[in-house]
């Protein structure tokens, strides 16, 4: 190995190194070793990151079918899409339609199934473990099993619903006013590795906290208001952020799921529906492109409105966002 | 305890005794709230897969007439689904891309990990930063030129593209392995370090198997990660159905073949069972895993 000289780290003897505290200061820095171990990484980033986000950047200002070369055309893309696409305004009202409604609705119950496992209860451990088993099912198994059971011909859903007393019970994913309600059914079922965030921000109150507030004489509301609530607004923010970065990628479900039930009325049509089905299904890659570049802004503004509004309603106990 | 070892009157005071029954029983109460609580989120969140497993058991007319409990038990659909559909070789094809994709992910995040924790050299934050700021990056931006790259190489349809990328690391592998190596002591490398240690070694010797939970959260979340995987299937397999993988052979098939829904159940719960399975062995690494990054995957 004729490069492992290079790289044995050996204090220098001279200045007594054997002596000194801290012997990281006299080593020397082995960048061959380092440049070694990043390159994969390194390789990587420049293949499937930097050079494709260059790409379609410039993509973006082109007409662009696979076949031809790009053809530039300028901002035509992106007027198209404000002025001349109705399918774009489609899928930017059902993406933020679903992000309104169910990113609360994930960090209510969230919320909600990670406290009630701070419990001290018996069998706590296997209640965690059957609340958070739907998460690792398969997004594709999830969301067929899901068309199935909530199919209203087939599925067992309406036939229990009927038996409690509900007249006519919705038509879910068969039923444009419906089928997104049933994403989201679906998507609150898989809650459990967002709960298991929030659990792990639950156990991080201190106990005296709650000692002090039970002191006091707070009741469980006052003590879940005044102790928990502000305590994990961190988890609540990065859950908001992540959640609305999400719903503009929101793909696979919708996607299997419009495919089961043959969606005509494009009520499962989303952002990223739009952006695949632009790319690959009219091969209008140019445009394609352009749709993902707003994408990102959108991703972009997003995080930073939420960065620059976390000063007032997020309390981070150790000062910063960054441990 | 001590107050009722201090205060003996706590026993004979009828008072106090009528105070200690009323805790007690409220305590009951609080439990029985509690655990019902418990159990009907339970339910809630067991029912779907109830219904999948039973249905996968039932006759083509019971599945089909909203039934819930089958009658009688067709164990043969789990044969059946192996001829029905392609479903062995769906499932060799997801395998493989699987664990060569866990392999390549693995192999090529760790050395990034370790030099960006455990060595100081200059450009390291801002290489974090950039790590980090990949993670963040929608893959809808990246795709269409990726595309691009892998149909002039000739891989569509291939299963490459979706292999051959894990070989050049994870942002998001990197990160939690990173997040690990930094928790390990300076201490241990710095000894190692003036015994003559190379920085190789003092890796693979080392910090190796001392991260192994780290390391077998990474394998673990990326083997579930191709396993579950739909949109890059998607783009690159669906042209080709012989490297179908089960996902897109699930999603897609029923668009060409008309299938049972009792059949598609058993494929459903024959997919989903392999992953059951890793969780509740592994259980321990991946709620770690999850809670160390605030991520699945």
């Amino acid at each position: 190995m004729p490069l492992s000289k290079g790289n044995v780290l050996v204090p220098s003897r001279k200045r007594g190194a054997s002596t000194s505290l801290n012997p990281r200061r006299k080593l020397k820095v082995p960048y061959l070793f380092i440049f070694l171990c990043m390159l994969p990484w390194i390789l990587g980033f420049i293949l499937f990151t930097a050079y494709p986000v260059a790409a379609s950047f410039y993509e973006s200002f082109t007409k662009f079918n696979l076949v031809e070369s790009p053809k530039w055309i300028g901002l035509e893309n992106f007027h198209r899409m404000f002025f001349d696409d109705p399918d774009f305004w489609k899928a930017i009202k059902n993406t933020l339609w679903i992000s309104v409604i169910s990113i609360p609705l994930r960090i209510a119950f969230a919320t909600f199934t990670a406290w009630i496992l701070t419990k001290p209860t018996r069998g706590m451990k296997f209640y965690r473990t059957l609340f958070f088993l739907p998460a690792m099912v398969p997004t594709v198994a999830a969301t067929l099993s899901f068309t199935y059971i909530f199919n209203p011909a087939y599925g067992t859903i309406n036939s229990i619903l009927e038996s409690i007393g509900i007249k006519n019970p919705p038509f879910w994913f068969m039923d444009p006013h419906w089928s997104k309600w049933g994403l989201i059914l679906l998507g609150l079922w898989g809650i459990g590795d967002t709960m298991i965030i929030y659990l792990a921000g639950l156990l991080d109150v201190p106990k005296s906290l709650y000692e002090a507030a039970s002191l006091e004489g707070a009741n469980s509301w006052q003590e879940f208001r005044y102790v928990t609530m502000p305590l994990i607004t961190p988890v609540i923010f990065f859950s908001a952020v992540t959640g609305i970065i999400g719903s503009f990628q929101y793909f696979t479900q919708a996607y299997v799921a419009s495919g089961q039930v043959r969606d005509y009325s494009h009520s499962m049509y989303f952002y990223a529906t739009h952006i695949y089905t632009e790319a690959f299904r009219a091969y209008e890659m140019g445009y394609a492109s352009a749709l993902a570049w707003v994408l990102l802004v959108i991703t972009l503004l997003c995080t930073l409105v939420m960065l620059s509004t976390q000063k007032r309603w997020v309390h981070y106990p150790n000062g910063s966002l960054f441990k | 305890m001590s107050l009722l070892l201090t205060d003996p009157s706590k026993y004979t005071d009828p008072e106090a005794k009528k105070r200690r029954r009323q805790r007690i029983w409220r305590e009951f109460l609080y439990t029985v709230a509690n655990h019902s609580v418990l159990i009907t989120l339970s339910v809630i969140f067991m029912l779907p897969l109830f219904f999948v497993v039973s249905t996968s058991l039932m006759t083509y007319s019971q599945a089909s007439a909203r039934a819930i409990w089958p009658h009688p038990f067709v164990w043969n659909n789990y044969v059946s689904v192996f001829t029905a559909v392609p479903f062995l070789k769906w499932t060799l094809n997801t395998l493989l891309v699987s664990a060569l994709g866990t392999i390549g992910t693995v192999v090529s995040s760790v050395p990034p990990a370790y030099v960006l924790a455990r060595l100081r050299w200059k450009g390291r934050g801002a290489t974090f930063v950039v790590i980090l700021a990949t993670m963040m990056l929608p893959g809808q931006v990246t795709m269409i030129p990726v595309y691009v790259i892998f149909s002039k190489m000739h891989w569509i349809p291939s299963l490459y593209p979706l292999i051959v990328p894990a070989f050049f690391s994870s942002a998001f592998s990197i990160f939690l392995l990173r997040q690990f190596f930094t928790s390990i002591p300076d201490e241990i490398s710095d000894a190692a370090r003036i015994d003559g240690c190379s920085e190789m070694k003092l890796l693979l010797k080392i910090i190796v198997p001392l991260a192994k939970p780290a390391i077998s959260a990474v394998a673990l979340f990326s083997f579930l990660g191709s396993w579950n995987d739909f949109s890059g299937p998607l783009l690159y397999i669906v042209d080709n159905p012989d490297i179908w993988t089960l996902g897109i052979g699930l999603a897609l098939f029923r668009g060409v073949h008309t299938v049972q829904p009792n059949m598609m159940m058993a494929a459903s719960t024959l997919f989903m069972l392999p992953v059951i399975i890793i969780f509740f062995l592994s259980q321990k690494v991946f709620i770690e895993g999850v809670t160390l990054t605030g991520v699945k995957g």
